[in-house]
């Protein structure tokens, strides 16, 4: 007969598995050494160097790129502070306001940026944008990036919301806290770290555009991706490889920052 | 001792009652005027007449959709037959979305349960390096699977230099490359819901399953498959939604064989040779599609609640 | 008018979640300074009607009174009583010291008087030491101690308190009762207090209400409550009791002439309404004796008894297979008649009562 299989150990899983993390992190890794080659040939190993790293700073090409970043960075800290805004008070109305009508209709609302498809929603946004008369430029981007990061944005702190029960604003309003005290001097202190990774979430998540972003920037503007897109149009560089690195680091900070706030927030729930 | 429920706790009590609309007041203008409205405009715009430097004429027309799905000859004066070059497309996207859906789950649904079946501490490192990948930019991420895969790529210089291939894998600019970065691109969103499901699957079950001389596969069918198929239907629709628009993967990994929906939209909107009303007649065929399949999973969704 | 003796007025409340009533016109005078108990099972409104009084619950009918003035439509924070939440409900996010000070800031107290409150009110409380710790780094007793001082130190006119003593363990529990009742002596601020403990209820209340079903059975000291139960619910729920069926021959002056199982002429206290007719006797255990058989009140045979400690149980069945439950203290020289032995049960002066249903 043949042996029992025990389910939770089925044999080649943890083989898939790491399969499934090579897939993922293969390309990134191969892609950071690759910054490093002191080669103009990217495919030829010439020894490590930073002189690719250096030209993204002083190169020809430099200008455009932190041009592009600093719009990145302007638009990504903006959005993600008005969608993180906008969905702390959508959360509050949805966890603490009871029932009240167009809730459902509210929470569509909320998720619909996830619902459309990506591609959709930048050809609704140049559509509109050109139809009412707006100038492309930095503040259409902006306002497209508001809007998809306001979902993301609301899940963490939604999902902090309900795990703190309204017995402490309770308290407050027993110790004569007016309901507005209450707010910000018990809830809000308490939501902090849903907040912070809400507002984290949505700052990546707008770093990330590039679908939206190019159809709603106006002439001449660009943000990190678009202009590597454009750039990688004219085959990958090692500058790009070079800037590529620097926006994974990035990336991998502000998770692993969101991460940890996340579980020190869960902690201290405890 | 200690029955009944702590004051207020559990029940969401009504606090910021008389504030709710004040509160969603930003949602509902930020998203509507600037999602919902957009998306009623594209839809009012794929019913215009085409400008021929890109935008449109106010002026109603069906041409749009007829150019989609109608071919009427050179002079547009033949009677219309089926025009399948678009319809081609679309259902090309289909079957790349379906066929980065298969390898998502088949890749994805171990991992998954692998993850879910350790020690509570190590799963939580487990399912934070299957996430990572995603919060990179996603250009980034296909930009360095081209680089990896494509003939002159680190990928080809190795299995040469190791002599298993003498002439490249030529992977890239393939239907192929087009389902990697896809599959690439949406892992996580496979892995994720089964993950959870699967969590929440309690191991118990099947042993007292086997007690009653369940056999392995009974086991899976009878008891665990149950289980899981939410957690396998929603990881499948979280791929297969995004995939079918994606623009990113097909352009940069594809060549122009492997032209995709969200290329073919993009490019009615890019220079002259733009076409509106069609990109935004194509934008809601697309729509469509996506909220046919989203409003299906809901329904089957709100059945198994019913009951 | 509300007279000036009293704390709160509770004046026909009602209250409805839904179709699904949970206070049905309960009216309650709560005196100054007094140490008032709700006592009832789970489910039977105690916590709705302090969620009431302390303005977390919009009543639907009736009105609040404090110390005669109409807080009915007053928002929780314009309500001068404070909650010790069941609990605590600690701002997790303050410490100790913080968590005090909240009430004093939000009535702007000066700050160095609210300073001063504060660490006397920790002082009262024996917790000065912890003043900076948070509530996530104190033990049970401790976190109760810090919402019972956050609560009084704005010196509130009443003080609410939701069953605080539930989330301690037995030991503690029995010495914080009287630290609780010691603490509010010492303020003469009136208390609340919720429980469904019955001897919580009797050991720490100046008088005890019980309900049930969002309904008052009865007002009392505990003496009253637990000697001269007014009916049925509250002679069971507070200590233990056994009720007999009887048939009622007369009533005149509040006392009763009934006869009991086995036929014996029987004369005892009466609640006030019961009409001639079957009736139950509440007999308490304790209170009764047991003599040799054909000399007391009621012929019984022993079916089995229960070693308690300090009491030994007897259970006995009575002529017409009603089952009783007697309570023998446990000195050496209390006789226990063997299972199977025939005796005669004696109901002393004051053991039994005729109640209403
Ligand atoms: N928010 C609410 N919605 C509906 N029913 C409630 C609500 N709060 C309490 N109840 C009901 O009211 C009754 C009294 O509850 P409660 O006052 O908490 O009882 P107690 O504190 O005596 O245990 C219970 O039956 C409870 O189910
Ligand atoms: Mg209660």
């Amino acid at each position: 007969m043949a042996a029992k299989i025990d389910l939770r150990r089925f044999p080649g899983f943890l083989g898939i598995t790491l399969i499934c993390l090579v897939v993922l992190y293969a390309p990134l890794i191969i892609v950071a050494v690759y910054s490093f080659n002191d080669s103009t040939s990217i495919t030829n190993w010439g020894g490590a160097t930073l002189n690719w790293y250096v030209d993204v700073f002083t190169g020809p090409e430099s200008p455009k790129f932190q041009q592009a970043a600093l719009n990145s960075l302007i638009i990504a800290v903006c959005a993600a502070g008005a969608a993180t805004c906008i969905a702390t008070a959508a959360a509050v109305a949805m966890t603490r306001a009871g029932r009240f009508r167009g809730k459902t209709l509210s929470f569509a609302l909320i998720n619909l940026p996830l619902m459309v498809p990506e591609v959709v929603t930048a050809v609704a946004s140049l559509v509109f944008f050109s139809a009412i008369g707006f100038t492309n430029g930095l503040f259409t981007i902006l306002i497209a990036h508001t809007v998809f990061c306001i979902p993301f944005a609301y899940l963490p702190i939604s999902a902090r919301m309900q795990s703190i029960s309204d017995v402490y604003e309770q308290a407050a309003m027993d110790l004569y806290a007016t309901p507005r005290e209450a707010f910000t001097k018990v809830l809000l202190p308490l939501m902090m770290p849903g907040i912070l990774s809400g507002s984290l979430l949505a700052f990546i998540i707008s770093l990330d555009d590039f679908l939206i972003t190019n159809f709603v920037k106006g002439a001449g503007v660009e943000t990190l991706p678009t202009a590597i897109f454009g750039a990688v149009k004219q085959g990958i560089k090692p500058n790009i490889m070079a800037i590529s690195t620097l926006m994974l680091g990035v990336s991998i900070v502000f998770v692993t920052l969101s991460w940890l706030v996340g579980r020190v927030g869960q902690n201290k729930q405890k | 001792m200690a029955a009944g429920a702590p004051m207020g706790a559990g029940t969401t009590s009504d606090i910021y009652k008389g504030d709710a609309a004040r509160l969603m007041m930003p949602t509902w203008l930020i998203i509507g005027i600037f999602l919902l409205a957009p998306v009623i405009m594209m839809g009012v715009y794929s019913f215009l007449t085409k400008e021929f430097r890109g935008g449109v004429v106010w002026e109603f027309s069906f041409a749009a959709y007829d150019q989609f799905f109608f071919d009427r000859g050179l002079f547009g004066d033949d009677p219309p037959t089926l025009e399948w070059t678009y319809i081609g497309i679309f259902w090309r996207s289909i079957w790349q979305a379906g066929l980065a859906t298969i390898m998502c789950l088949l890749i994805g649904f171990p991992t998954a349960w692998f993850i879910a079946t350790r020690d509570p501490k190590s799963r939580s490192i487990w399912l934070f390096l299957i996430t990572i990948p995603y919060w990179v930019n996603l250009l980034i991420r296909t930009v360095s699977m081209k680089f990896l895969i494509r003939d002159t790529g680190p990928l080809n210089e190795f299995l040469l230099a190791a002599g298993v291939i003498d002439t490249p894998l030529g992977l890239i600019n393939t239907d192929f490359a087009v389902q990697l970065g896809l599959f690439y691109s949406y892992l996580p969103f496979m892995v994720l819901p089964i993950y959870a499901a699967v969590e929440r699957y309690d191991f118990a079950l099947s042993e007292a399953a086997s007690d009653l001389y369940a056999g392995t596969w009974t086991i899976l069918r009878l008891v665990i498959f149950p289980v899981v198929k939410p957690g396998i239907i929603a990881g499948c629709i979280l791929v297969f939604v995004p995939s079918l628009g994606a623009f990113l993967a097909p352009d940069l990994l594809g060549g122009a064989k492997t032209f995709m929906i969200g290329s073919l939209i993009e490019e009615q909107f890019k220079g002259s040779a733009g076409n509106w009303p069609f990109g935004a007649a194509a934008a809601m065929i697309l729509l469509t599609l996506v909220l046919v399949i989203l409003l299906i999973y809901a329904r089957a969704q709100n059945k198994v609640e019913d009951r | 008018m509300a007279s000036p003796e009293i704390a709160v007025s509770i004046d026909q409340v009602v209250k409805r979640y839904g179709g699904f009533t949970a206070l049905h016109g309960v009216s309650i005078d709560i005196r100054e300074r007094e140490f008032f108990t709700l006592l009832g099972p789970s489910g039977c409104g105690k916590t709705t009607l302090l969620r009431a009084i302390a303005g977390f619950e919009d009543v639907n009918e009736g009105r609040l009174l404090l110390k005669g003035v109409d807080i009915t439509n007053l928002p929780p924070h314009k309500r001068p009583v404070n909650t010790v939440f069941q609990q605590y409900a600690l701002f997790p996010h303050m410490t100790v010291f913080e968590n005090v000070m909240f009430g004093l800031l939000r009535k702007n107290w000066i700050q160095s008087e609210a300073q001063r409150r504060v660490q006397d009110v920790l002082e009262m409380v024996q917790l000065s030491d912890f003043a900076s710790r948070k509530p996530a780094q104190l033990s049970g007793g401790q976190q109760q101690r810090v919402a019972l001082a956050r609560a009084l130190a704005p010196r509130p006119q009443v003080l609410l308190l939701d069953e605080p003593l539930s989330a301690l363990d037995l030991k503690l529990r029995q010495a914080v009762r009287s630290e609780l009742k010691a603490l509010q002596r010492e303020t003469g601020i009136a208390f609340i207090f919720v429980t469904h403990d019955q001897e919580e209820a009797l050991t720490m209340s100046d008088r005890v209400c019980v309900m049930s079903n969002g309904r008052v059975q009865q007002i009392g000291s505990p003496k009253d409550v637990y000697e001269a139960p007014v009916n049925r619910f509250v002679a069971d729920f507070v200590g233990e009791t056994n009720l007999l069926e009887v048939t009622v021959n007369k009533i005149k002056d509040g006392l009763a002439s009934v006869a009991l199982p086995g036929g014996n002429a029987f004369e005892c206290p009466a609640a006030a309404v019961v009409d001639p007719g079957v009736g139950h006797l509440s007999v308490r255990p304790e209170r009764i004796k047991v003599t040799a058989d054909g000399q007391g009140d009621l012929d019984a045979v022993v079916t089995g008894h229960t070693y308690l400690g300090t009491d030994i149980q007897l259970l006995v069945r009575l002529a017409d297979d009603e089952v009783m439950s007697v309570r023998l203290q446990n000195s050496q020289t209390t006789e226990i008649p063997e299972q199977g032995a025939a005796v005669g049960l004696v109901l002393e002066a004051g053991a039994a009562r005729l109640l209403a249903d």
